[in-house]
């Protein structure tokens, strides 16, 4: 049986209200509101915090053979994105780690791809959506990340298999971006919406028959895609009673793009019960259709990071500072240099500590060392230490700073002293969190971030946030 | 195996020290040129009398050559050291110690920097070492931000008087550095306006931190037996300590932000060297690291002049005003003077080397029956730092 083992998916802290883009600009908006990554955040970070709930709601032990990484809005091109995955989730140096992006399509293409493969593997999707002011695209956006361990129940137990699978597909221009451009331009809806439709509803015919299954018979209903018009007119096609559709969280988070057909499914399993049926359906560039039936496994799976919490736990993001986070407006920095680039061959040494943060520990004192030393700093053994993985250990705020006059780019900077449970110390960076809210004693975790960029090259490394949600 | 220290061996026998300021029109050669021939003519000797150079500077020259060219020095050895914002004060230990060594008769210490020449708010950073982009970026006040809440916790300090202790030590280092004309700002501070001043990190204010200043200045040692040849008023070095902290405090859950170890136990080994059982009764005054208006609160404890817990109380006291029991920074401190990093710690004891010697302005002489004077740097922040400590008296023995 092939399926999905543990799901994962990743929503960030903040939230856009869509009615502050009117209120700004007189036209655009909406209303509820789109999630936003932080300045910190780009499609790679998400996708580590994403696999980073799906390996942690996996049985222990339980290693991809692969990572496959999709997104439309990579962090880099040329250079793999996804080796900054593998590195920030310490997977097996023979495993390999390739991006599938480029186009929004990839997301459920590795998906399918993955469940139509032998090996363990972890698809990743990630999405950072946007559009000029005022345009549909900003406002019904979303960012986020999701993440699938998938594999055959002899690995680990599946709690989803997959029972059906139906694509179709055709060219045809309906949305489309040069590389070098920011934003997506569009056909008129009309066109793509006589293309899609079709397409839809051969896909899943396709699949509920390779599934033996009737639309009656389909418990939960999942429709994603990059055509709102068009999924509105397939979902009143395909025979599926209207409370089988699942909440397409456009209200709250806003359409994730690569990343947000996973998105909805991992929120779905959330809640799946065993014997239900889940059809994914998606449509971008054609349709692909994908039926899982939940297994018993499913009654036990308990998801690392619920999608539900992390949609209820947000923090407001005023439109001023959407517009700079997304370089839309340039606001003045502080009069302090900007950091220099990093440098690969240090940053190759020390990739332990800088992608997976891990530390090291004393084997007979216990002292932890962050970063890793090769003499400790109590009794003053040499090279007697192992690995210390610190990425899941939570802390406490010891005390803390705002910085205003520091280089940053969205300041003030909080930088705290982090005190971890079990020992060990580390002064560093707070991200999502606003600055007047902080108190000694504040519990944080650890969150995977980039610090800056410069000369292209993006400076990831790990901060401390305050925790919002069980885990 | 211990720390003897050279005291009475070696004695600073002339110094000068430049103006600190914005000096747009001058470079670090030039203020070179400027700190050096005042402690020359102050000696009584010509550059090619001085046997040994020491060239402190953090971010304004490289090499020995930084000295050596633009003073035209000929044939001299001459070493550049950088130990943070003791950086000044090393090169007056690598002099001192080589004349104490014997290996020369005579050596000069000289501290400089050109800092406003960056461009940028605040000190900016020398190194440009390679690294993996996992550091730190704060600024330093936003580190010793982090030690106004620590210490007011743990001493059950309430905010607003937490607030005046630290205004206090603004306004007192203010009205001193309104009495040097070397210094950059010259003005007194109320209380007022140092509260009501802008908030750069954390609790601390524009006026809770040090200015930004380029300047320089030197010292010319010599062994103690030979300080007569050259001026009938030396000061007799009593000890030079040293401590670069292994940064401990960054990873060891036991360090609170209310002290600064490193200091503490430089202060423990000057004060053997020197035979100082009892600092808040031996020291005439003391100039100290006030980089941060929290930093000169913990210094006043860690350097054993207040119990723990009690400096504050000292501070609003007016423990360590210009004419308190100790006068602590009566030049003005980092606060009237701004940081050139490489000539500070020179400064500071060109400080004692006028108050010790009564040749302070009359407006800022300190009067005491003690003999012993106190220079303090630390560089680094709260947790990882070095700490360089000094001691002086015109007094032998």
């Amino acid at each position: 049986m092939r399926g999905i083992i543990s799901a994962g998916g990743y929503v960030p802290y903040r939230r856009l209200d869509r009615s502050e883009i009117a209120a700004f600009f007189g036209s655009g908006g909406g209303r509820g509101t789109r999630s936003v990554a932080a300045y910190d955040e780009d499609t790679t970070t998400m996708g580590v915090e994403a696999a980073r709930f799906a390996l942690q709601g996996a049985p222990a032990g339980t290693e991809p053979r692969s990572l496959w990484f999709a997104t439309a809005n990579p962090a880099y091109l040329e250079k793999t994105n996804a080796t900054t995955i593998h590195a920030a989730l310490r997977l097996d140096q023979s495993s390999p780690a390739i991006d599938t992006g480029g186009a929004v399509r990839s997301g459920v293409g590795s998906l399918r791809a993955a469940l139509d493969s032998r090996e363990p593997v972890l698809v990743v999707s990630a999405d950072l959506r946007g559009g000029l002011p005022t345009s549909t695209d900003e406002a019904a956006g979303g960012d986020g990340a999701s993440a699938f361990l998938v594999g055959d129940d002899d690995t680990a137990p599946v709690i989803a298999e997959l029972v059906g699978a139906a694509s179709a597909t055709e060219e045809f221009v309906d949305r489309w971006r040069t590389p070098g451009d920011a934003n997506v331009k569009q056909w008129e809806e009309r066109f793509g919406e006589t293309k899609y439709v079709p397409l839809g509803e051969q896909a899943w015919n396709a699949a509920l028959k390779a599934a033996e299954l009737t639309p009656e018979q389909v418990d939960r209903l999942i429709m994603a895609g990059t055509h709102a018009r068009a999924i509105r007119s397939l979902t009143r096609r395909l025979g599926v009673a209207q409370e089988a559709v699942v909440d397409d969280l456009a209200a709250t988070v806003g359409n994730t793009g690569t990343a947000h057909a996973g998105l909805l499914l991992a929120a779905a399993l959330e809640t799946a019960e065993p014997g239900q049926v889940i059809a994914v359906v998606s449509l971008v560039d054609g349709a692909d259709v994908l039926v899982f039936r939940a297994t018993d496994a499913v009654a036990s799976y308990a998801s690392a990071r619920p999608v539900a919490a992390q949609v209820e736990n947000s923090g407001v993001l005023p439109y001023s500072r959407f517009l700079s986070w997304r370089r839309v407006v340039t606001v003045d920095p502080p009069r302090r240099p900007e950091p220099d680039r990093i440098s690969a061959a240090v940053a190759g040494r020390t990739r332990d500590w800088k992608y997976a943060f891990v530390g090291s520990r004393d084997e007979s004192t216990g002292a932890l060392h962050l970063p890793p030393a090769r003499v400790s700093r109590e009794g003053g053994a040499i090279d007697e230490m192992e690995r210390a993985p610190m990425s899941d250990v939570p802390g406490t705020i010891a005390t803390f700073t705002i910085d205003r006059i520091a280089y940053s780019p969205s300041p003030p900077i909080v930088f705290a002293v982090v005190d971890f449970d079990g020992g060990g110390r580390l002064p560093i960076e707070l991200t999502d969190v606003e600055a007047d809210e902080l108190t000694i004693g504040n519990r944080v975790e650890m969150t995977f971030r980039k610090l800056f960029t410069a000369d292209g090259i993006h400076n990831y490394f790990w901060k401390a946030r305050p925790i919002r949600t069980d885990r | 195996m211990a720390s003897h220290g050279i005291k009475d061996q070696v004695a600073i026998v002339g110094m000068g020290c430049t103006r600190f300021g914005e000096h747009w029109d001058k470079s670090a050669d030039d203020l070179l040129v400027d700190a050096s021939e005042e402690a020359f003519a102050s000696a009584g000797v010509a550059k090619d009398d001085v046997d040994a150079y020491w060239l402190g500077t953090a971010m304004s020259g490289m090499s020995g050559m930084a000295l050596a060219r633009p003073l035209q020095l000929q044939n001299k050895p001459v070493s550049r050291v950088e130990n943070f914002c003791a950086t000044g004060s090393e090169a007056l230990r690598g002099a001192a110690y080589a004349v104490a060594s014997g290996a020369y008769d005579t050596a000069m210490a000289i501290g400089v920097e050109k800092v406003k020449d960056s461009g940028y708010q605040g000190l900016v950073g020398a190194g440009k070492t390679p690294t993996d982009g996992t550091g730190r970026t704060l600024t330093a006040a936003a580190m010793f931000a982090m030690c106004v809440p620590a210490y007011a916790k743990r001493y059950g300090v309430d905010a607003e008087e937490m607030r005046e202790v630290l205004a206090h030590i603004s306004a007192k280092n203010h009205y001193n550095g309104a009495r040097n004309p070397r210094a950059q700002f010259r003005r007194e501070v109320s209380t007022e306006t140092i509260c009501a001043s802008p908030l750069m990190a954390g609790d601390l204010r524009v006026y809770d931190c040090s200015g930004v200043a380029d300047g320089s200045a030197a010292a010319v040692v010599v062994r103690a037996e030979d300080a007569h040849k050259y001026t009938d008023s030396p000061l007799y070095i009593k000890a030079l300590s040293f401590v670069a902290g292994n940064c401990s405090g960054n990873a060891d859950p036991d360090y609170d932000y209310t002290s600064f170890p490193e200091i503490e136990a430089a202060a423990a080994d000057a004060y053997a060297q020197a035979g100082v059982t009892d600092p808040r009764r031996e020291i005439a005054m003391a100039e100290v690291h006030d980089c941060f208006t929290p930093a000169e609160l913990l210094i006043m404890e860690d350097l054993g002049f207040a119990e723990r817990g009690t400096a504050w109380k000292e501070v609003l006291a007016g423990t360590f005003d210009l004419h308190g029991e100790i006068p602590v920074n009566p030049d003005g401190g980092l606060k009237s003077f701004g940081h050139p990093v490489g000539a500070s710690g020179l400064r500071m004891m060109f400080e004692a080397w006028l108050q010790l010697r009564h040749q302070a302005p009359e407006e800022r002489q300190i009067t005491t029956d003690r003999s012993i004077g106190l220079t303090h740097n630390l560089g680094g922040y709260p947790g990882e730092m070095v700490s360089f400590i000094g001691l002086v008296s015109p007094e032998l023995g």
